[in-house]
């Protein structure tokens, strides 16, 4: 047994002349919630899928439970995949879809396992209409359900909780991190800071290069960003005032309150201290967030990586 | 043996495919209404011996001759005498317009130098731009001419009757002794219909995962091709064979079409067909990219088919390098088999070089299917 679910290093992958995902690597261990962020387009899906045998990449290599990527039989077998967009079967009851993927893996007691998780789902009463007829959220929350009926050892999530409602998604985080406690391992991709910051671990990937990897507190501090929170009114025409000017990286309101970071935290107090001066604002500085880290990482990139149009 | 192939993998496969197929009603009702639609549509309307051909007269006299001679022509069924015409420029003018198939033009001294002895001509001008639709009835004619000089001939004329020949042949026609068309028409559309349905119903099966995105999650499975492409053929074997029973019900009741071989053999031939084309469909489909491309390859396949099998032309009347093609190709072979259970009531061991060419061809392509079978989403 490896220490590491997922340990891939120097993965590559091309679509035509477009460098996809670029050198990655990444280790989950085993019982570790791993956060996958980054911007549309950026490559989250396409790891994914190299990581459970959906797609081979072009260089690079790495295991998965113990599994060399190239023996994904063996990786498919012990991991549960739930896809970006919905994938089951609409013209197949909820029931029906079950049981499906249940035979697929060949579970024992496959009624029961069916049943558990109908009745998990809350969908038992529902278990005979048509899975097309579901709305949305439900849809998704079937295809997690449908992903962990086989046990996996691994998850691999691709957006689970796109469109579900928020109780539905608190339901489901305390759900992982039990299944997380028993010693399974997932990686999930997201968009959502509050989920984010629920991870034991994340990374961040922009144009297919991964920015930062570790702990919430680690990635934060990776940046050493300075941040002050900027109290008052007419906190829109601020910002526009702030931008571009020395030691200000970015602006972000964030409720009642204008965000504004920068690198080098000295610069940044004089500019704010020499533009506020005499207006109704209060300023007080405040730790820096991880959303903070991640538009700053994405901006960063973008000046960075983004090839000219 | 789980590893490579799970029996229960591939149940629940099919049991998948049943069901979704149950509820796609559009489908379902084509399955049914296809071959009804296309029997009665080729079954009553192909005939490759047709009668009653528009034919008008320039007649440069009237007389006992010539009206016999017309009259035979009238009573062979072949000919149908519509109108005369004034002279050559309006003759050709009908045949031009299509008004007439045949211009028979009987010259003004027709009789005279009959009864002289001078062997003088009738002409008789056909529209032969479709060599099928005219060759029943040219051949008829001559024997039309013996026919005729033999009932008007007699008495003092009995020495212009035309000598016997040297000798007679004797035809057989075995089989299908009234040359009926249908007997030959049915029996092929049996194969025809079953090409078209099998290929495209197999043929959009796995491009419709594709599209959908279920295919995604299919891969992420541990089936294994093998067990999703036989998988996905199971529930249109049995399609194949209800469909078969349909025609062979329709071929027996609606065209008495006689069966004289053994209906056993015609299912064995009928599930050996449907597993040939079958294959084909899912092959097809690992190839297309989406449904549209499916349903392009199929007509490309389909042509051939249709073309070369010998069901629309026949099959000898072909070039040496299509007959080759022709042989290649899975209808082709069933023609043979079908035509040989219905009409000539052939066993296994006459059809056998029929047989095994379609056991060869399934398992060829079942191994390129196997093949092509993308297992990731590269
Ligand atoms: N099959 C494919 N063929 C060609 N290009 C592709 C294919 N799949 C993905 N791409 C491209 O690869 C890049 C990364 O896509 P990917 O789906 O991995 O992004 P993502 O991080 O999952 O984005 P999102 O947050 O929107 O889901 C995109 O530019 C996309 O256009
Ligand atoms: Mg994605």
């Amino acid at each position: 047994m490896t220490e590491y679910a997922i340990d891939v290093h120097g993965l590559n992958k091309h679509f035509g002349d477009k460098h996809v995902v670029k050198d990655l690597s990444l280790r989950v261990r085993r019982g570790e919630i791993f956060g996958f962020l980054g911007p549309n387009g950026s490559g989250k899906t396409t790891s994914i899928r190299m990581m459970c045998g959906l797609l081979t990449p072009d260089s690079g290599s790495g295991q998965c439970l113990g599994h060399d990527l190239s023996d994904s039989d063996a990786i498919k077998r012990k991991v549960g995949y739930m896809t970006q967009k919905f994938s089951y079967w609409d013209d197949l009851t909820i029931r029906e879809n079950l049981d499906f993927v249940a035979r697929m893996y060949q579970m024992p007691r496959r009624r029961e396992a069916v049943d558990r998780t109908l009745e998990g789902l809350g969908l038992t009463s529902r278990a005979k209409q048509l899975t097309g007829a579901l709305s949305g959220g439900w849809k998704q929350r079937l295809a997690l359900a449908a992903c962990m009926l086989h046990e996996p050892q691994l998850l691999l999530l691709d957006e689970p909780t796109a469109g579900v409602d928020p109780s539905a998604r608190r339901d489901f985080w305390e759900e992982l991190h039990r299944l997380a406690a028993q010693g399974i391992s997932v990686l999930v991709s997201t968009h959502y800071m509050d989920e984010a910051e629920r991870c034991h671990k994340l990374a961040y990937i922009a144009y297919g290069r991964l920015l930062a990897q570790g702990t919430a507190d680690e990635v934060i501090a990776s940046q050493s960003l300075a941040t002050w929170a900027v109290a008052g009114t007419r906190l829109a025409e601020l910002s526009q005032l702030l931008h571009g000017q020395p030691g200000v990286a970015q602006t972000v309101v964030f409720g009642g309150a204008l965000h504004v970071s920068g690198p080098d935290g000295a610069l940044l107090e004089a500019t704010l201290r020499r533009i506020t001066a005499g207006q109704p604002v209060t300023l007080t500085q405040v730790a820096t967030g991880l959303e903070d880290v991640f538009i700053y990482l994405m901006n960063q990139s973008a000046d960075n990586y983004a090839v000219p149009a | 043996m789980s590893r490579w192939f799970s029996l229960a993998r591939w149940w629940s496969m099919v049991l998948k495919e049943f069901l979704q197929l149950r509820r796609d009603r559009i489908t379902f009702g084509m399955i049914i209404g296809l071959p009804l639609v296309q029997l009665t549509l080729f079954g009553f309307a192909i005939n490759t011996d047709p009668r009653h051909l528009p034919t008008a007269v320039v007649a440069g006299e009237h007389s006992e001759f010539t009206r016999s001679y017309l009259a035979a022509l009238q009573n062979s069924d072949y000919f149908q005498i519509i109108g005369t015409l004034p002279d050559q420029a309006a003759a050709t003018q009908a045949l031009v317009q299509g008004k007439v198939q045949f211009v028979v033009h009987i010259p003004p001294d027709f009789s005279r130098r009959l009864v002289r002895g001078e062997h003088p001509s009738l002409l008789v001008e056909a529209d032969a731009t479709d060599p099928a639709a005219t060759g029943m009835a040219l051949a008829a004619l001559g024997q039309l001419a013996q026919t005729a000089a033999h009932k008007d001939l007699n008495g003092p004329l009995a020495a212009l009757q035309p000598a016997p020949p040297a000798f007679d042949v004797t035809v057989h026609r075995l089989y299908n002794p009234e040359g009926n068309t249908q007997f030959n028409v049915v029996p092929g559309l049996m194969g025809v219909i079953l090409t078209m349905t099998m290929v495209m119903m197999t043929g959009l099966a796995m491009t419709r995962e594709r599209e959908r995105g279920t295919m995604e999650n299919l891969l992420a499975t541990p089936v294994r091709p093998l067990e999703v492409m036989s998988g996905k053929i199971i529930p249109y074997v049995a399609i194949g064979l209800v469909q078969s029973t349909i025609i062979l019900l329709a071929a027996r009741y609606v065209f008495h079409v006689p069966i004289v071989g053994n209906v056993g053999t015609i299912y064995l031939a009928a599930l050996l067909f449907v597993a040939a084309n079958l294959t084909v469909g899912i092959t097809l489909s690992s190839l297309a990219q989406n449904q549209l491309q499916a349903m392009q390859l199929t007509m490309f396949y389909f042509l051939p088919n249709l073309l070369l099998s010998g069901f629309m032309f026949p099959f000898r009347g072909m070039p040496g390098w299509a007959q080759f093609i022709g042989n290649l190709l899975p209808l082709t072979h069933f023609n043979r088999l079908i035509r040989g259970i219905l009409l000539k009531g052939s066993g296994l061991v006459e059809l056998w070089p029929s047989i095994w060419p379609l056991l060869l061809f399934t398992t060829v392509v079942m191994g390129i299917a196997v093949k092509f079978y993308r297992r990731t989403l590269d």
